[in-house]
């Protein structure tokens, strides 16, 4: 059976599944149920400075997008850091690290942008014992309008210069956590890398507004008939995540920084996925928070089973798998050509190719006048939305025209050959380069 | 008390709560949360198979989207654009044989998008509000009668009130409905919904209800086609066919659309008296529902024997299975031959059938069964044709619901073609309304 021991940062823990700073790991009782369940880590919840602790909203903090039967596509939250004093959560840290020497403890940290703070806080989280910190600047709601969370993770002069301090204060790994709330996430981490960190991990929630009641006209979860944007979480933002992991594991300037893939991981397969683009571990809330800590089990003996299939014995053996075939545009191979084909003994005539092409594509699905439906090649650009809307799996197949073969479409011999758009001759830009 | 062992035929086999359980809702209403589960199933396919396989052509895949995105009264107005007894039709459509059928889910999976019961949870919300999603046209000043007040004359009446036309709508019986009424079973139909579903058409307004008068008796052919423009019969088939056999004419011997009737008017199930032995004569939904319903009133032993195979029954297979379901016997290749009398027991004696080049017969095997009482539901007849030409023992008509005589038009089961299916009276009423408009408003031969 495959090994799902994680070495991240120095930092082992049984599975690279770790929860994410969040309400599953606010406080002892939470997480030593978590570690039972079978969790490799837990990045504690966001600690805020010593003294009188935030204060939570009284009413609704949570928001659902919802799928087919109640599922829930995307979560939506307006809770701040910890509301539990710095002392009891410093106590509580202490304590589960203590009896879980095997697993990962990551404290997240958020206070003001001044050094005194840092100072302050870090001395007293390394005491805990806990294996590293995690600077909280994503959160987007509440602690951003006070100046931080958000408010720094979009300035990568704060992020670098309180990077910095952390490393000085603190002598175990500094994880930063981005926030997607900005243009170029590929800036911040540089800026975080500039600073000293170890590593870091995105990404953090985005702003979101999941739904308006259209009786009470406020946005929600409404507090007293007023709403305000949350952090989105969940299935539905697994793509960002997943886009913003790739640009940091491919650019120059950050390429080989650990990164923790946070966003929507929800099965093995999710997981597996970020790790192939770089990702040493992953974090994990709203499949908690859906389905409680038990869900982890599915993520680890699916992770083994996969891996085990596949030949791997370690996480590292395929760790940064996807990021050499992750490019630009530009650099996709124009001569590659392909056809949809739709298998008749699969098809279930409901006609969702058809309608789909026929309406908002390319006009390349015939349909007969008992309901068979036939690519028809001299129109089909290979766009796969009806391998995308047709309900039975498999059913269409986007299938490589060979090399020799002609295109119907543009009446051109399929070459072996890779060319792409930087020397295509219908390019402004290769013309004037030559 | 009596048992379902008491001998003969005798009333109050069962007690109060079995005969409640019994006869109440055959499927329960789809909740609002099931009803969205069942919706989101639906593929919304391109030109599709079930909208082709309903007889009314409701935008099926339409109307299951409305439901999904929470607004069954709006879905609930697509399916009456088409279909304005959509309420009774969800629950008597033989679904698994039309839209159900069709639907792809059932040809990849062998699992359709529930269809009915979607149907009926929309109709149901919007009926339940009171609310009658049509207005009338502005009145045209033509007259129309319509004589029969079953689902074809209802859906005929209706949709020409609602093009603004005023129409008298005449019925033989006390009550509106006509098979919908009398004819379906009781657990199809509960809470008194045909009644509550013939009111709520009627609040289109336009049309005056008369009951109690019937073709070739308070009414005739000639006067109508004189005092209106129109003349729409849906008159239904009003005769049984006889058995024809020894014994025929024994008192145990019953015609089972009576059997129906008197379940569906009855004030007190307990009163019914019922066999402890019963045999149905036919293979029909008529034949299904005397059985199921002899059983559900505590007859022990319930048998159908239909003179060919399974595949050659017009019930369907769903509800052949819903009759086994209830402990109902299905014997095929039987045919009847005599009613014996035999004192204290009944008995009916049954004729193996073999098809020898390609006909019918009797093999001379015969076996026999107690029969306290043999329901007849070997098929119904026209009894007023009001003179017009026939065919196959039924009013001629095109398939503009036309016959050979000029402002007179049929449809249901009185008229040709068809399937005596509820959906397809409705189907054959509108459409008739829509010709009848036409020729009314001129434009049209």
């Amino acid at each position: 059976m495959a090994d799902l021991t994680t070495e991240f940062l120095g930092i082992k823990s049984p599975n690279p599944f770790w929860l994410a700073s969040a309400p599953p790991t606010d406080k002892e009782y939470n997480v030593r149920r978590a570690f039972e369940a079978g969790w490799g880590g837990v990045v504690w919840k966001t600690l805020g400075a010593e003294g009188p602790p935030v204060v939570n909203v009284n009413g609704p903090r949570y928001g659902v997008i919802h799928g087919a039967d109640r599922r829930v596509l995307g979560l939506n939250n307006i809770e701040l850091i910890t509301d539990r004093s710095l002392e009891i959560n410093l106590e509580e840290i202490t304590r589960v690290k203590k009896d879980y020497p095997d697993r990962a403890v990551i404290v997240s940290i958020m206070v003001p942008c001044e050094e005194q703070a840092w100072k302050d806080i870090l001395p007293k989280v390394e005491a805990t014992g806990a294996d590293g910190i995690e600077l909280n600047f994503g959160c987007p709601h509440g602690m951003s309008e006070r100046g931080m969370g958000a408010a720094v993770g979009q300035v990568p002069e704060y992020i670098e210069m309180v990077t910095r301090w952390c490393k000085q204060y603190y002598s175990k790994p500094v994880i930063v956590k981005l926030t997607p709330n900005i243009t170029d996430v590929r800036l911040p981490a540089a800026a975080a890398k500039r600073g000293g960190a170890d590593a870091v991990s995105l990404i953090n929630t985005i702003n979101s507004i999941v739904s308006v009641n259209l009786d009470s006209m406020s946005p929600e979860p409404s507090i007293d008939g007023k709403g305000t944007h949350g952090g989105y979480c969940g299935p539905a933002v697994k793509p960002i995540a997943m886009s913003m992991v790739s640009e940091i594991a491919r650019a120059p300037d950050t390429a080989g920084l650990p990164i923790s893939g946070i966003g929507g991981v929800t099965t093995w397969r999710d997981a597996a996925e970020f790790i192939t683009l770089g990702c040493g571990n992953v974090q994990v809330c709203t499949a908690a928070m859906t389905y409680g800590f038990k869900v982890v089990q599915e993520m680890i003996g699916g992770l083994s089973q996969w891996m085990d299939e596949k030949g791997h014995t370690s996480i590292q053996d395929f760790m940064g798998a996807a990021i050499p075939n992750t490019t630009d545009w530009q650099y996709l191979n124009l001569n590659y050509v392909a056809k949809a084909e739709i298998n008749q003994d699969d098809c279930i005539s409901c006609g969702r190719c058809y309608a789909a092409c026929e309406d908002t594509s390319h006009q390349a699905i015939a349909m007969s006048s008992d309901r068979k439906f036939t690519v028809i090649d001299a129109e089909c650009v290979a766009c796969n939305l009806c391998v995308e809307v047709c309900p039975v799996e498999n059913c269409i197949t986007m299938v490589e025209q060979k090399p020799g073969t002609v295109d119907a479409r543009t009446g051109k011999t399929v070459v072996d050959d890779y060319a792409n758009w930087t020397t295509h001759p219908n390019n402004p830009g290769a013309v004037a380069a030559e | 008390m009596n048992s379902q062992m008491t001998p003969g035929v005798t009333a109050r086999r069962l007690n109060d709560d079995s005969l409640r359980e019994n006869f109440g809702d055959l499927h329960a209403p789809l909740q609002p949360h099931e009803a969205a589960v069942a919706a989101d199933r639906c593929y919304f396919c391109h030109d599709a198979p079930c909208v082709t396989a309903c007889p009314t052509d409701i935008d099926i895949p339409l109307f299951i989207r409305q439901i999904s995105t929470g607004t069954p009264e709006a879905a609930a107005t697509t399916i009456f654009d088409m279909n304005i007894l959509g309420g009774m039709c969800a629950r008597v459509c033989p679904t698994e044989e039309l839209c159900e059928q069709a639907c792809v889910r059932e040809v990849a999976e062998g699992k359709p998008v529930e269809i009915g019961r979607l149907q009926r949870h929309a109709t149901d919300t919007l009926m339940a509000k009171g609310v009658h999603p049509f207005e009338r046209a502005d009145e045209t000043g033509k007259t129309v009668a319509v004589v029969g007040a079953g689902p074809a004359g209802l859906s005929c009446a209706h949709r020409l009130a609602m093009l603004g036309h005023n129409v008298a709508l005449y019925d033989a019986r006390p009550k509106a409905g006509g098979l919908n009424e009398y004819g379906i079973a009781a657990y199809k139909s509960t809470n008194d919904f045909a009644a509550k579903e013939v009111d709520w058409l009627l609040a289109i307004g336009g049309i005056t209800l008369e009951n109690g008068k019937a073709l070739g008796d308070a009414l005739n052919l000639d006067g109508l086609a004189r005092d209106f423009d129109a003349v729409f019969l849906s008159v239904g088939l009003g005769g049984v066919n006889a058995l024809g056999i020894d014994g025929g004419e024994n008192d145990s011997v019953i015609d089972a659309v009576e059997f129906i009737e008197l379940l569906r008017q009855t004030d007190d199930l307990a009163t019914l008296p019922v066999g402890r032995n019963v045999v149905v004569i036919g293979g029909g939904m008529t034949a299904v529902d005397a059985a199921v319903q002899s059983k559900l009133l505590g007859a022990q032993n319930v048998t159908i024997a239909y003179r060919r195979g399974r595949e050659a029954m017009s019930a369907s297979r769903y509800e052949q299975d819903l009759a086994a379901s209830h402990g109902v016997q299905l014997l095929f290749n039987v045919q009847p031959k005599a009613v014996l009398n035999g004192g204290s027991s009944t008995q009916i004696e049954l004729e193996y059938t073999a098809v020898t080049n390609g006909k019918l017969a009797g093999t001379g095997e015969t076996l026999s069964l107690s029969a306290d009482q043999v329901f007849s539901a070997i098929g119904q007849t026209l009894t007023t044709d009001g003179g017009l030409v026939l065919e196959g023992g039924k009013i001629a008509v095109s398939e503009r619901g036309r016959t050979n005589r000029s402002k007179v038009w049929a449809g249901g089961d009185c008229a040709s073609g068809g399937n005596d299916l509820t959906v397809t009276a409705v189907a054959e009423g509108r459409d008739a309304a829509m010709d009848i408009h036409a020729t009314l408003m001129g434009g049209v031969e």
